[in-house]
C-alpha cells in the first residue's frame, strides 16, 4: 500500500514538472513555429509559385522558377562573387586572427589595448564601416590613393572590386575571430609548453607542433561558422555598390541578388528560389565540412 | 644563454612591431572618419596626404547638419527601442525554455529541443519573405514593434542557457525541493539567478546583432523617422553622396554611441562574445 501511494506521488511530481516544462518552452516553441518553421516552409512553397500583380495572388508554376534561376547566369556569377568574397574574408580573416592571439596571449605589456582596439570593428554597424572605406577607396580625393600615389578605381574596376570588399570584410572580422581564438588558446594547459622549452622547442616550432593541434577545434568551428557568415554576405555589398556600379555584376553577392529580387523588384517568388537554391548550397557546405571535420581536427 | 634572452627580446620586438602596425591599419578608417567628419568639403576632398587636420578650425557644425537633415534623435530612439525589446524577449523566452531543456524531465523534451537545433542550422535569409509579409499584414510596417518582431524568440538563445543551466550542481535544487519550493519559485529564486553570466552574453549578442542589422530595418521601416541606424545611413548615402564631411559625420554618429559603451563595458563584451559566439 505505502509503495503504491508513493508511486502515485511520485507520478503526481512528474505530471507537475511535465506541466511547468510545457508552459516554459511553450513561448519559444510556439515563436519558432510561427516565426520560423512556417516561414521556411511558405518560402518553400512561393519558390514554385509566380508572384502575382501587387504581390497578390501565388500562382503555382511548379519548378519554372527553378528552371529560370538555375539557367540565368547572373544566378551563377553572383553565387561565383560570393565564393570569391568567402575566399578572401575565410583565409585571411582566420590566419591574421590566429597570429594576433597568439601574440596576444603571450602576456606581453598593452595587451588589453590592442585586444580593445581589434575588436573595435566588430561594435560598429556594418552600414557605417562600409561608408568610410568607400570614402578611404575614393578614386579621386580617397586616402588610399592620395597616399600611395595612385589611381586605381578600387571598388568600381570589376577585376579589383572584390578584392576591395574582401579586404573590408577581413578588417572587420579580425577582431571577432582573434577573441574566439583567444579563449581557444587560454584552454591549451600551460604544461605543454613548459615541456617543449626544455626540450629546446623554439617559438615557431611550438606553434606548429602544439598551438596548431591542440587548437584546431576551435580553427575548425571559426572556420565553419565563417564560410557560412560569408556565403550569406550582403551589408558590405549593399553599401559599397550603388546600383550603377560597373562593378556590381562582378561583386555582387547572391544574398544581394535574392533582397533585389524579391523586395526590389518585388518578385518574392523568384526572391524565395534563390534563397531555396543558397540554403540547399549551404547545407551542402556544412555536409562535406562535417565530413571533413574528423581528417582536419585532432583528436588526441 | 646570452643568446637565448637575446633571441627572446628579438621575437619581442617582431611581435610588437606586427601588432603595431594591425592596431594602425585597425584604427586608421576611424581616425580618418572624425578627421574628415570636422572638415569643410574643400578640405575634405583636397588631394594633399599630408593635410591630415582641418586648418580654418574644426567644423562642428557637420554634425549639425546631418543631426537636423536627418533627424537623428528618431533613429536614436528606434534603435534603442529595438534592442532594448529584443534584448528582454531574448532574455525572457531564452531563460525559461532553457531552463526547461536544461532541468527538467519532459515527454518530448528531444523532439522539442531538435526543432531548436534545427533552426539554428538553417540560414536566416529563408525566413525573410514570408516574415515581411506576416508584418505587413499585421499592420506593423515601419513600427518598432515590426522591427523587434523576428527576434522575440531565439533558438540560439535557448541552446546558450541551456547549456548554461547544466553546468549548474545538482544538488542545489534538490534542497529547495525538500523546502517545499515549487518548480516556479524554485527557477525564479535559485536557478535563474545562477545564470546571470549567460544571460548577459545572451543580451550583449542579441544586442550587437540587432544593432548591425541592416536588411531587416530596410525591409520593415521604410520611412526616415521610423527606421534604424543602419538602415538609416544607407538611405543617407543616397541624399549626400558627394558630401564627405557630411557622410562621415553621419557614420560618426552611428558608431559612437555602441563604441562607447563597449569601451565602458569591454570585459563583458569580449567574454559575452567569446563564451555566446563559441558555441553559435
Amino acid at each position: 500500500m505505502k509503495e503504491k501511494a508513493l508511486k502515485k506521488k511520485r507520478t503526481q511530481a512528474q505530471k507537475r514538472e511535465m506541466i511547468w516544462a510545457y508552459c516554459f518552452i511553450a513561448p519559444t516553441m510556439i515563436g519558432l513555429i510561427v516565426l520560423n518553421f512556417y516561414p521556411a516552409i511558405d518560402t518553400l512553397w512561393q519558390s514554385f509559385c509566380k508572384t502575382g500583380d501587387f504581390g497578390k495572388g501565388n500562382i503555382f508554376i511548379g519548378f519554372a522558377n527553378y528552371a529560370t534561376v538555375l539557367s540565368n547566369s547572373e544566378t551563377w556569377h553572383s553565387l561565383w562573387n560570393t565564393i570569391k568574397y568567402a575566399l578572401i574574408e575565410v583565409p585571411f580573416g582566420v590566419v591574421i586572427a590566429l597570429v594576433l592571439a597568439v601574440f596576444l596571449n603571450k602576456k606581453l605589456k598593452g595587451t588589453s589595448l590592442f585586444r580593445t582596439i581589434f575588436f573595435l570593428p566588430m561594435v560598429c554597424a556594418p552600414a557605417a564601416v562600409a561608408m568610410v572605406w568607400k570614402w578611404l577607396y575614393n578614386q579621386q580625393f580617397g586616402l588610399i590613393n592620395n597616399t600611395f600615389g595612385t589611381n586605381v578605381a578600387w571598388i568600381s574596376d570589376p577585376n579589383i572590386a572584390w578584392i576591395s570588399i574582401g579586404i573590408i570584410g577581413v578588417w572587420s572580422i579580425i577582431g571577432y575571430n582573434m577573441v574566439l581564438f583567444i579563449s581557444g588558446l587560454q584552454e591549451i594547459p600551460g604544461d605543454y609548453y613548459e615541456a617543449a622549452e626544455i626540450d629546446g622547442a623554439t617559438g615557431i616550432r611550438q606553434f606548429f607542433h602544439i598551438t596548431v593541434p591542440l587548437l584546431s577545434p576551435t580553427t575548425f568551428f571559426i572556420v565553419q561558422t565563417r564560410i557560412i557568415g560569408a556565403l550569406t554576405i550582403f551589408d558590405l555589398m549593399f553599401m559599397v555598390m550603388d546600383k550603377t556600379n560597373l562593378a556590381l555584376q562582378n561583386t555582387q553577392s547572391i544574398v544581394y541578388l535574392f533582397y533585389t529580387y524579391a523586395f526590389t523588384n518585388g518578385n518574392k517568388g523568384y526572391g524565395a528560389t534563390i534563397v531555396v537554391v543558397l540554403v540547399i548550397f549551404i547545407m551542402l557546405v556544412t555536409f562535406i565540412l562535417q565530413r571533413a571535420e574528423k581528417k582536419l581536427v585532432y583528436h588526441p | 644563454m646570452a643568446s637565448a634572452r637575446a633571441r627572446n627580446i628579438a621575437s619581442k620586438i617582431i611581435m610588437y612591431v606586427i601588432l603595431i602596425i594591425f592596431a594602425f591599419i585597425m584604427l586608421v578608417p576611424f581616425v580618418w572618419m572624425i578627421l574628415t567628419a570636422l572638415k569643410t568639403n574643400q578640405e575634405a576632398i583636397s588631394v594633399d596626404p599630408f593635410y591630415i587636420f582641418p586648418a580654418h578650425g574644426w567644423h562642428w557644425e557637420n554634425f549639425a547638419e546631418v543631426w537636423q537633415s536627418y533627424n537623428f534623435l528618431y533613429l536614436y530612439k528606434n534603435t534603442l527601442l529595438m534592442i532594448l525589446f529584443r534584448v528582454i524577449c531574448a532574455c525572457l523566452t531564452a531563460t525559461m525554455a532553457g531552463y526547461a531543456f536544461g532541468r527538467l524531465k519532459f515527454p518530448g523534451k528531444n523532439f522539442f529541443f531538435a526543432l531548436v537545433l534545427v533552426q539554428m542550422m538553417i540560414p536566416a535569409q529563408i525566413f525573410i519573405i514570408p516574415q515581411y509579409l506576416m508584418v505587413s499584414k499585421l499592420g506593423i510596417l515601419n513600427t518598432v514593434t515590426g522591427l523587434v518582431f523576428p527576434g522575440i524568440v531565439t533558438a540560439f538563445g535557448t541552446y546558450l542557457l541551456k547549456t548554461g543551466y547544466e553546468g549548474l550542481p545538482k544538488d542545489l535544487e534538490e534542497a529547495a525541493d525538500i523546502d517545499g519550493c515549487n518548480i516556479g519559485q524554485r527557477f525564479l529564486r535559485i536557478m535563474m539567478p545562477l545564470t546571470r553570466s549567460s544571460m548577459v552574453s545572451l543580451g550583449i549578442f542579441t544586442a550587437l546583432f540587432a544593432f548591425k542589422d541592416l536588411m531587416w530595418p530596410m525591409i520593415v521601416c521604410t520611412r526616415a523617422e521610423t527606421t534604424t541606424l543602419s538602415a538609416g545611413l544607407a538611405k543617407m548615402q543616397g541624399q549626400f553622396s558627394s558630401n564627405y564631411p557630411t557622410m562621415m559625420a553621419a557614420a560618426v554618429l552611428a558608431v559612437v554611441p555602441m563604441v562607447v559603451i563597449y569601451v565602458i563595458f569591454q570585459k563583458q563584451f569580449v567574454e559575452g562574445i567569446a563564451t555566446s559566439g563559441g558555441k553559435l
